[in-house]
């Protein structure tokens, strides 16, 4: 397990992460969500010892990393695939990660086996596509078979193939009941991998909680209605103070999105009520894109100044009486 | 052990430390050819083992390139901080480095002295080649402590300054440049260049020489302390600089 306390950098007047606790809870996949620039690079190499908190502290089952003896037999670590000497043979750089744990020299071709690279393992890393250069990582990450790991954006650059394989090798080192802490910051990647989420912005704990917990609450649920009366409808809606928004759909006719604590069952009740034929009904679950948005909109630490920048810092820094003028405002 | 392994092969899984060292090898055993090979005639009777070791000190400065390299490199292409997650006891994985490369380094000096040694002896052989007093004794080996301290030297000055280009400019500027500088200062210069680090070390390998041919000056400047004080201090100097290296290194983020 991996527990932080009040976890703090500072690089001069940048504060990268701002009194940061949580804790990755074993035998599970856990997401480390952010927007670039976040904080979450900085946050794993502070777990793994290489950069000190300026204040605070983070423990690898109950121990600081730089206590730990032989460290890659508990925890292993991908956190830039480019960490590689391009001129050494990725056996080499295998084999010297063994000898500094006093893993046997069978642990390399173990481990060289498992990514699927035995066949080139005697070439230069260099030479490596960014692919090869991951599954290295990977390999050395896996090579003293530890119980935790440690991804930084693993799929980041890489092709569908390659980012399909990751995948797959995530879910199989959680069916085994390994620890897998991996950060990213695509959200699409995140809801097929992780069970659990950490969520930081700006250096600063937005949310931990499961994945669906913090879709569910993060974005809540919209309810989607087709009727040919829609108009009575939203009225009949709007009596009840909702918010509502009708769109265009399809051909056929519009649709009405309905969000608030309204179930189906309600809106379904006050449209028989009366008398409103309803041609669909149904639940939409907000995505985890939505939910991310949502719960890191004040976060984002660079804004393009687009449409996005009203939800941003810029308007809360600035004085109440000035309006951002370079982005459009917003249509609602 | 097991660290002494890791640093094994990681210096001896990529080229250049080889490169380095046949470099080494390379010059000081040429210039020893150079230097003993035109002397000819009345000449070549005045040829002396110390006269067979002036390119021995340029194979020190290649292996102080390659001792930093071996450091520089891994900051440069991050294997460094692959090195600290896998042994976080950060000042024991640069110190059993520091041991690998000054072994190497103190092989290849032996290595460069007597290879020099038996070049000038090939080609000057109605010289008196025999090493037979203290001091050839002493130069004849001595290029073992004093390649591997400058290797321990180097390798402090990678740590601290972590980058290729700029610690070899250091490393190399130092004792060529700033060194035999020193003295161009009026009143302190002389005073200061006796206790500068390098300065020493050549009055450890040149001290009380016979020069023959090349005469007293090729000794270069003498210091303040006897030979072995010399090397000494120079040792001083070394570890040193290497025992606030690794305090450097294992304070600061990685």
């Amino acid at each position: 397990m991996i527990e932080a306390q009040g976890l703090t950098k500072r690089y001069g007047a940048t504060v990268a992460v701002d009194n940061l606790s949580f804790e990755v809870k074993p035998g599970k996949v856990t997401g480390f969500l952010g927007p670039n620039g976040a904080g979450k690079s900085t946050t794993m190499r502070m777990i793994l010892g290489l950069d000190t908190p300026t204040s605070g502290d983070v423990r690898i089952d109950g121990q600081r990393y730089r206590d730990l003896h032989q460290p890659l037999t508990k925890i292993g670590a991908l956190l830039d695939a480019k960490w590689v000497h391009p001129n050494r043979s990725a056996r080499a750089h295998l084999a010297w990660m063994a000898a500094s744990n006093k893993l046997p020299k069978s642990s390399v071709d173990k481990a060289l086996e498992m990514v699927g690279l035995t066949s080139v393992a005697n070439k230069r890393a260099g030479a490596y596509s960014l692919g090869m250069s991951q599954r290295l990582g990977i390999a050395g990450a896996l090579l003293g078979d530890p119980e935790v790991l440690l991804f930084d954006e693993p799929v980041n650059g890489l092709d569908p193939e390659g980012i399909l394989w990751i995948r797959n090798f995530m879910h199989r080192l959680a069916s085994e009941g390994r620890t897998v802490l991996v950060s990213s910051h695509l959200l699409s990647e995140m809801a097929q991998t992780a069970e659990e989420l950490i969520v930081i912005g700006r250096g600063k704990l937005i949310a931990q909680s499961s994945t669906q917990e913090f879709v569910d609450r993060a974005s809540g649920t919209t309810i989607k209605v087709r009727s040919p009366q829609l108009d009575q409808l939203a009225g009949v809606l709007n009596q009840q103070q909702l918010v509502t928004r009708i769109e265009d759909v399809d051909k056929q006719g519009k649709a009405l999105f309905v969000e608030g604590d309204l179930t189906t069952d309600q809106i379904g009740e006050a449209a028989a009520a009366h008398g409103i034929v309803l041609h669909e009904l149904t639940l939409q679950r907000g995505s985890l894109e939505q939910a991310f948005m949502q719960m890191t909109g004040d976060s984002v630490q660079y804004h393009a100044h687009d449409e996005l920048a009203h939800v941003g810092d810029v308007r809360l820094d600035a004085p109440s009486n000035v309006e951002v003028v370079s982005g459009p405002k917003e249509d609602n | 052990m097991s660290l002494i392994t890791v640093e094994r092969i990681k210096l001896f899984s990529t080229r250049s430390p080889w490169w380095c060292m046949i470099i080494a090898a390379v010059l000081s055993i040429g210039l020893a050819a150079l230097a003993t090979g035109f002397a000819t005639g009345p000449d070549e009777a005045r040829v002396t083992p110390a006269m067979t070791q002036f390119g021995v000190g340029l194979g020190q400065m290649v292996i102080m390139v390659m001792a930093a390299l071996a450091v520089t490199t891994e900051y440069r292409f991050g294997t460094i901080r692959t090195s600290f997650q896998a042994v976080p006891q950060r000042a024991a994985l640069l110190l059993n480095k520091t041991v690998v490369v000054a072994t190497l380094a103190a092989v290849v000096g032996l290595a460069a002295s007597w290879g020099s040694w038996a070049v000038g002896n090939l080609l000057a052989p109605s010289a008196d080649m025999a090493i037979n007093t203290n001091a050839e004794w002493r130069l004849m080996f001595g290029q073992a402590f004093v390649y591997a301290l400058s290797a321990i030297f180097a390798i402090a000055v990678g740590i601290l300054i972590r980058q290729s280009a700029g610690a070899i400019a250091i490393l190399i500027l130092w004792p060529l440049l700033v060194e035999s500088l020193l003295p161009l200062i009026p009143k302190i210069g002389d005073d200061l260049q006796k206790w500068t680090p390098f300065t020493n070390a050549n009055q450890f390998l040149n001290g009380e020489q016979d020069m023959g041919l090349a005469g007293a000056e090729a000794a270069g400047a003498s210091t303040a302390l006897s030979p072995w004080w010399a090397l000494a201090y120079f040792a001083a100097w070394g570890i040193g600089l290497l025992i606030i290296a690794l305090a450097a290194a294992s304070k600061r983020d990685a």
